[in-house]
């Protein structure tokens, strides 16, 4: 490979051809300061609009300064990251950032994770020079998002991954000069837009302009409430990612301290939204397998590929993009949608209780899933069978708000009888993970035989494009494929439309390798080691479990033979199944 | 329209279309080639004088020789109308009067190819604008 | 018999805009009246430049330069000038120096220095009509390049030329033809015009189009053969109607004879054109936001490199030249690099055109060589200096471009000497100001106006300047501190420092540039709190002389604050605290009492 010398602060580096000056910097040790860049190696979100200018250094022979983000070293280079004139212009562009910025750090959701926060802190702005205008934008509320654009700096992170990574493009920059801003077409709200709430914005938002709807007020209030029962549902994704918050390493598998938190907090019923991935299988393994079989049968009235319908930002983007193809997608509701269902009916009924003095929350690595609770077909007159989500940084925040040493608390267990889950649930979590619960069950079903192996590794990995041939002897070659970021489900959504569609199941997930960085998750400011650990912790928490396959989750057979009967009986139909709408956006420019 | 077909073609078009601009060619370039001011005035006009101008323009043209015939107001000569101005480039202008189509012939054959002064040359008592 | 008499008339959009389409009209009809249409035709043609006494009608052979020529003149020229020779002697123009009404456009002072090269067919051909063009040797030029030259050939006599981009930066153009030419060779490409002009005042590229179509899209032609282009695309702003609709014309006029489109001049050479139109943002102009615009994103810039010859429209190799750019390359090919290169300055050859405006007699559109100085241009092209008034500053560059003084008149100007005075080329506007302008306050405009087409994408841009605009007006406002002053320069030197792009980069020269040669000025506003031409509202006084008022109480009852109090027939006097200087005390005093100080 071809290299180039250069140096940097008076040190000599080499650096292969096409390395910014950022990165050569980062080598020797040099940390550039940046905002507006962003990038998850190896997780396809990048953002280099060179527009932020933070990151300006002195480069010998050139007529202004150079944005090290997105300069190619160049062979003889000389550059001075900590020149007078680099620090003075830094500095300066930071102040006037700051000097159009609300700056009520108290009150901001992203106080202590906010990048812009921490870089005035590191450069020691004590005032601000600049007095003049402040911009002012409408603060807008969503079902998942709140958008304070007073508070964007025009870093354009979430319009790269809106527009880039999701192929959504509900938000860019708009207006020009002073006024620009990044917003909806138009001004309108999120819910008129195309955006799907999966919240990968507020993901990569490097200030409080984007955030989360916080639902932990009505924890509380509802936790002190006599008049009702709470229990509360935790997806498998959150327990490889909580104790991030608490200064635990990334990858730390916490479900034990999960389940002794949330009874800490005072929940009547801890469950597990895991035991409903299970559950998810069966319905939707079996709707696969009823699907596969009349395909292969020569029904010409089958819609194959089945995909996968747990992500609900996906949902999201099938109902707005590609309504004309909704019967594709399982009709099998997501592991949350299902618990609510059941915890609304058998288990309200089991403790006698009406469905409505029942609370049901659900903690998620999502803010996708607080778009879905407000679904109306998800609820019985008005009474919603998960009452609300909270992403798992609002779970942190309760556990600190509630007082409790999370990082010491002993292990406790998940409640019965909705708390009992298989490996296969766990990996729910993962990219690949539905689809290879889906295989360790389907595959066992449709050959009768038991699986020789578990692991589906060709399923795995955090390539946002996977595709595998699964040998199923004596019924065919399942061909299926993962991937995720609704930009790749959107080729093939589109190699459907054109009749080209290779697979017969696929899993789709909006957000960067699954669940495991949705976008409630904790921060990892462009970290993907993060995201990586979690990964392996997803397979890890699977590898520890004594079930792995969600047809032998035993709670799960019990509600069949107590409750259900059968997967996709009649029953199962009314409450695990669901109906998908047309929610195309039609733009009338002439109003 | 038919289709130009090749450079050749693009050449001989433009030679065709040179009529046309020649005059406006001509004007923008005025000091380097001769002029000739027919006075066109009513009495000019009842003299003869557009006959002059239109014998003058075709036979110069005819003999390709570049000049500037151009019309203008009254030149004072009442007494010799039509009456016809020409400068040839470095030299001062002369007005002849009674041009008439033989004059003008003469005046194109001895006085511009030729370079001699002829008849009829009047005196320069004015100032045109 | 043939026609003896051509009737020009400017056709452009500032004589369009005078109604020149109703002058054309009435000589038409006037021309039927008498049966004169064998013997006289009406031309409209492009831009005259000499705007300021539109419309104009010129007379040929005769060279007769008509000014502010209406409708109802139309007979009267007819009559005397057409039948009978006599010039309409009211409708010429008067010489502001002598007096004396000039007959001749080639006597005209706005006329004698001036050298159109780009501009040559503009005001000489009809622009609708591509006979008239390639009779002026349209399309010459690229078939000889496409019949005679090979590709490198023609580089390197661009090359030789010393032509430099017309659009502002002045970058070699022949380099950077070379430049596209090697880039991904065989891939497909892109031949640009940038018509997106967008200084304030500047109508060079509009002009050009309107007047002379065919030169533009005939050296796209040339660039696309050079490269290894076969599309071009246009880029102009919506709001130059007739220019599109002009380069309609045109470009439908050369696909007709087959000087676009497949197998051009049976070379197998295959070359089409098409127009985009952009809304009117003045960062398009910078030629990556340009390509975004084009590509139907948000017309934004990016970092370079990638230079658009590298990675362009579509992300294909793409050429960027401006228009005034391309309308030299026929003429180049046609006469010799050797001829244009003796043209001009040691560093800057040919010529460059200018919009020159503001306080001027001679407001229009001119052509000048490369080294005339500034004084020949205000002074004699221009007329002087409008009311007799003093010479202040002459503006260049645009809003990218500085203010230059007294001192500075008798820089033979080119692209190098002008940065070197603190300011730069730009496109080719030159605002002229006088004794009566407020070198803040014209710092104060142009910032405004960078403001306002910022694209916000960068920091610097979107808050720094939106900061000196505030900056500015304080002082302005008469609130000003010395502080002010330093934050104007530190702010400006790390905008200049840190912007993205051209525009951000450059936006603080008209700061820059009026502290560094009006410095008093400026400390005046902040120390005096004063202006001393009288520009900013906030700085102004009124003040009611005793001596001459008579105490008729016609500006106390006028004023729409009651800051002005005295009773009948004695002095009044104006509360200072009160005054919104709105001046109506002094357009009521019939005594001449009431004064600005």
């Amino acid at each position: 490979m071809d290299t180039i010398k250069l140096t940097i602060d008076n040190r000599a580096v080499e650096v292969p051809k096409g390395t910014t000056v950022l990165k050569a910097a980062e080598q020797m040790g040099i940390k550039i300061p940046t905002l507006c860049h962003f990038e998850l190696n190896g997780l396809a979100l990048k953002n280099r609009p060179g527009g932020c200018r933070v990151c300006v250094v002195e480069i010998a022979g050139r007529r202004n300064l150079a944005p090290a983000c997105i300069t190619e070293c160049m062979p003889d280079m000389v550059v001075k990251t900590n020149s007078y004139r680099a620090l003075n212009a830094r500095r300066t562009v930071l102040e006037l950032m700051l000097s159009d910025h609300p700056n009520d750090c108290l009150q901001c959701p992203k106080s202590g994770k906010c990048e812009l926060q921490a870089l005035a802190a590191d450069m020691g702005i004590r005032e601000i020079p600049f007095q003049g205008k402040l911009s002012q934008y409408p603060i807008e509320l969503s079902p998942s998002i709140v958008r304070d654009a007073n508070k964007c700096i025009m870093c354009r992170r979430c319009e790269s991954v809106c527009h880039e990574y999701q192929s959504v493009g509900a938000i860019g920059a708009v207006e020009r000069g002073f006024p620009a801003v990044v917003s909806t077409a138009f001004g309108k709200k999120l819910t008129e837009t195309n955006c799907v709430f999966c919240g990968q914005c507020v993901a990569v938002c490097p200030t409080g302009a984007l955030a989360e709807v916080d639902n932990t007020g009505k924890i509380l209030r509802d936790i002190a409430n006599p008049d009702v029962k709470t229990c509360v549902q935790v997806a498998p994704a959150v327990r490889v990612a909580l104790g991030e918050e608490f200064g635990m390493p990334a990858g730390s598998i916490v479900t034990g301290k999960i389940a002794a938190a949330l009874k800490a907090i005072g929940f009547d019923y801890v469950f597990d939204t895991d035991w409903s991935a299970d559950l998810t299988i069966m319905e939707e393994g079996t709707e696969v397998i009823g699907r596969l079989k009349a395909y292969l049968a020569g029904d010409k009235n089958v819609k194959l590929p089945v995909m996968t319908s747990c992500c609900p930002a996906w949902v999201n983007f099938y109902e707005k993009f590609y309504p004309e193809l909704r019967d594709y997608p399982s009709t099998a509701k997501s592991p949350q949608g299902m618990f609510g269902a059941t915890v609304k009916t058998y288990f309200a009924d089991k403790i006698g209780i009406p469905r409505r003095n029942l609370v049901c929350v659900s903690v998620m690595p999502c803010v996708a899933k607080k778009y879905e609770c407000e679904r109306e077909e998800l609820g019985v007159n008005g009474d919603p069978d998960v009452n609300y989500s909270i992403t798992t940084r609002e779970l942190a925040r309760l556990i600190k708000i509630c007082n409790i040493d999370f990082k010491n608390l002993p292990d406790a267990e998940f409640d019965s009888p909705l708390g009992v889950s298989t490996g296969a649930a766990v990996i729910f979590g993962a990219t690949g993970g539905v689809m290879e619960a889906a295989l360790r069950t389907a595959v066992e079903v449709l050959t009768g035989k038991t699986l020789p192996r578990i692991d589906f590794e060709e399923v795995r990995g955090l390539d946002g494009v996977r595709e595998a041939t699964i040998p199923v002897p004596g019924v065919a070659d399942l061909k299926v494929a993962v991937v995720y970021g609704l930009k790749n489900a959107r080729t093939i959504m589109e190699q459907i439309k054109a009749g080209e569609c290779p697979y017969h199941f696929v899993e789709v997930m909006a957000c960067p390798g699954g669940g495991i960085d949705g976008a409630g998750q904790p921060y990892h400011h462009g970290d993907a080691s993060i995201i990586k650990a979690r990964h392996a912790a997803i397979y890890e928490a699977d590898r520890r479990m004594p079930l792995r396959k969600s047809h032998e989750n035993p709670e799960v057979q019990a509600i069949y033979k107590e409750f259900y009967g059968q997967p996709c009986s009649e029953k199962s139909h009314h409450l695990l199944h669901t109906l998908y709408f047309d929610k195309k956006i039609k733009f009338d420019l002439e109003k | 329209m038919d289709k130009i077909k090749n450079l050749a073609d693009l050449r001989k078009m433009k030679e065709s279309m040179q009529g046309r601009m020649s005059m406006r060619e001509n004007s923008d370039s005025s000091e380097a080639i001769i002029q000739i001011k027919v006075g066109m005035a009513t009495s000019g006009i009842a003299s003869g004088a557009k006959e002059t101008m239109n014998y003058l323009i075709s036979e110069l043209d005819k003999r390709q020789i570049k000049a500037l015939v151009m019309q203008v107001g009254d030149m004072g000569y009442s007494y010799a109308e039509p009456t016809v101005e020409v400068t040839i480039p470095g030299k001062d202008p002369v007005v002849f009067g009674d041009v008439k189509i033989p004059r003008a012939q003469e005046i194109i054959e001895k006085y511009i190819i030729g370079g001699e002064l002829i008849e009829g040359i009047l005196p320069a008592n004015y100032r045109s604008i | 018999m043939a026609v003896k008499m051509h009737i020009l008339v400017c056709g452009g959009t500032g004589c369009t805009a005078n109604a020149s389409r109703d002058v054309i009209a009435a000589l038409n009809k006037e021309l039927e009246a008498h049966d004169l249409t064998d013997f006289a035709k009406v031309v409209v043609t492009g831009c005259f430049g000499f705007c300021e006494r539109g419309p104009i009608v010129k007379i040929i052979p005769d060279n007769t330069f008509y000014t502010q020529v209406k409708p109802s003149d139309a007979k009267e020229i007819i009559e005397e000038h057409i039948i009978k020779g006599r010039k309409v002697h009211r409708l010429l123009y008067v010489a502001p120096d002598t007096n004396e009404s000039v007959s001749d456009s080639k006597h005209m002072e706005f006329y004698k220095k001036q050298l159109r090269i780009a501009l040559r067919n503009c005001g000489f051909i009809d622009p609708e009509n591509i006979d008239e063009s390639i009779a002026r040797d349209g399309y010459a030029a690229l078939g000889k390049c496409l019949t005679e030259m090979t590709p490198t050939q023609v580089i390197e006599e661009v090359k030789k030329s010393g032509l430099r981009g017309r659009g502002g930066a002045g970058f070699p153009t022949g380099l950077k033809w070379e430049i596209a030419a090697k880039s991904r060779v065989g891939e497909q490409k892109y031949v640009v015009c940038n018509a997106d002009e967008g200084d304030p005042g500047a109508f060079m590229d509009r002009s050009l189009l309107e007047g002379d179509p065919h030169s533009i899209l005939e050296a796209m032609a040339i660039c696309g053969y050079c490269i290894g282009a076969d599309k071009g695309l246009i880029y102009i702003r919506a709001e130059y109607p007739l220019a599109i609709h002009r380069l309609q014309v045109a470009i439908k006029q050369a696909e007709e004879y087959g000087l676009l489109g497949k197998d051009i001049l049976g070379t197998g050479f295959n070359f089409e054109i098409e127009l985009r139109y952009g809304a009117g943002a003045f960062v398009c102009g910078e030629e990556t936001a340009l390509i975004h615009s084009m590509e139907g994103k948000r017309g934004e810039p990016t970092f370079k490199p990638p230079f658009p010859a590298q990675s362009g429209y579509l992300e294909k190799p793409t050429n960027v030249n401006n228009v005034e750019t391309y309308a030299n390359i026929p003429v180049i090919i046609n006469k010799g690099a050797d001829w244009f290169a003796s043209i001009g300055t040691e560093k800057s050859k040919g010529t460059k055109v200018f919009a020159l405006a503001g306080k001027i007699n001679n407001v229009g559109l001119i052509e000048v060589p490369m080294g005339i100085t500034l004084r020949e241009i205000i002074y004699e092209i221009g007329g002087g200096i409008r009311g007799g008034k003093k010479f202040k500053a002459v503006q260049t560059g645009g809003p990218s471009g500085g203010c230059l003084t007294e001192k500075h008149l008798d820089t033979p100007i080119d692209y190098d000497s002008l940065v070197a005075a603190g300011s730069m080329m730009g496109s080719g506007g030159m605002i002229v100001m006088d004794e009566d302008d407020c070198m803040v306050a014209i710092a104060k405009f142009y910032l405004g106006f960078t403001v306002d087409e910022s694209c916000g994408k960068c920091t610097p841009c979107r808050v720094g300047n939106k900061r000196l605009l505030e900056i500015l007006t304080k002082i302005t406002d008469g609130k000003g501190t010395m502080e002010d002053l330093e934050q104007l320069k530190n702010l400006s030197a790390v905008i200049k420092d840190t912007a993205l792009c051209g525009l951000g980069q450059t936006s603080p020269n008209p700061v820059l540039s009026t502290i560094n040669n009006f410095w008093d000025e400026y400390v005046e506003h902040v120390v005096d709190k004063k202006c001393r031409a009288g520009q900013c509202k906030a700085l102004k006084k009124y003040y009611i002389d005793p001596e001459k008022c008579k105490g008729c109480t016609a500006c106390a009852r006028a004023c729409p604050v009651s800051a002005i109090t005295g009773t009948v027939k004695n002095p009044h006097v104006i509360n200072q605290l009160d005054c919104i200087k709105c001046g109506t005390c002094l357009e009521k005093c019939k005594f001449g009492a009431v004064t600005i100080k």
